[in-house]
């Protein structure tokens, strides 16, 4: 029993409904992902901005080999995230930690191609502030984008792992992984503006 | 959500149908990537797309679908956002072209 519930005791009945008939916890993750939304909006109409407005914008990415596996993977890890929290809904811990676990490894391996799309980029001369292929901006806009949505992979795959963990302890229930699950399918849907606005329009014809 | 209503849901081969679904939209942008087309008509296009890659995660990869009320308030609130976010786009014409003001 939770404090809250010990302290109402016979009142409880009297409490308003949460908003939305959605759980506090699970209401605080949508604030936050409505919130996150606004932020990478917010990059990348700058970004579409400063592209509109600079000629000669440089188009430096010759193949779609990298960025494909990447969108593959990302997509692909939401699917193991879905079929975690079933298992975890329908009672089956050991199925819904592995599942997550799988989740987190996809999340891995897409942070590590995605490093290695950065070293290719930094091979070739391109840095925050300059790039050998035209405007500086460039490289800016590519970075920051990317590095803001690396960032958030990262952070979610410590999310998962930690969150599993507790699953798997007892600690934490469904919900908690549910929750999780929010999380991670936002990243994967911030991709999905990513990829054509940031990769796709640049693409080398 | 309890095991019965997983199912009610349509549970796992809901599930495929819409990985299935974003698979084949992914697949759709990296083809427009490569058309002979103007950047301006392939922005319009990709941006379709990934719109519609979006709504399909939401509904259903985050379930917005099952609750009608955070639904409608999450819509409102992101477009109302989003939209907001438009108010600049004709500067950058400006800066790019010079006008109206430089003519």
């Amino acid at each position: 029993m939770s404090q809250a519930e010990v302290t109402m005791g016979a009142h409880s009945g009297l409490m308003e409904e949460p908003a939305f008939r959605v759980p506090a916890k699970k209401m605080a993750m949508w604030l936050f992902i409505i919130a996150d939304s606004a932020t990478f909006a917010g990059c990348l109409v700058a970004y579409g901005f400063i592209r509109n407005a600079t000629p000669d914008w440089p188009r430096p990415f010759h193949g779609i080999t990298n960025v494909a596996l990447m969108t593959l993977i990302l997509l692909t890890s939401s699917l193991t995230m879905l079929f975690g929290v079933r298992h975890a809904q329908m009672g089956d811990k050991a199925k819904a930690f592995r599942w997550t676990l799988i989740t987190a490894v996809c999340g891995i391996i897409f942070a590590v191609l995605h490093i290695r799309e950065w070293m290719r980029m930094i091979g070739e001369g391109a840095t925050l502030f300059h790039n050998p292929w035209g405007t500086p901006l460039f490289s800016s806009l590519f970075f920051s984008i990317t590095g803001l949505h690396l960032l958030h992979v990262t952070g979610g795959v410590i999310a998962l792992i930690a969150v599993a963990l507790r699953y798997q302890g007892g600690r934490y229930g469904a919900d908690d992984l549910e929750i999780t699950g929010l999380y991670w399918h936002f990243v994967d849907l911030v991709w999905m503006f990513v990829v054509p606005l940031v990769y796709l329009l640049n693409l080398a014809h | 959500m309890t095991t019965a209503e997983t199912q009610k849901n349509g549970g796992v081969g809901k599930d495929l149908i819409v990985y299935g679904c974003l698979m084949a939209l992914a697949g759709i942008q990296f083809v427009i990537a490569y058309q002979e087309i103007s950047a301006s008509q392939m922005f319009v296009r990709m941006l379709i797309v990934a719109c519609v890659e979006a709504a399909l995660a939401l509904l259903f990869f985050m379930h917005l679908w099952e609750n009608r009320g955070l639904k409608w308030f999450v819509l409102i609130f992101t477009v109302a956002v989003i939209l907001g976010m438009q108010y600049g786009w004709t500067d950058s014409f400006r800066i790019l072209d010079g006008a109206p003001w430089a003519k």
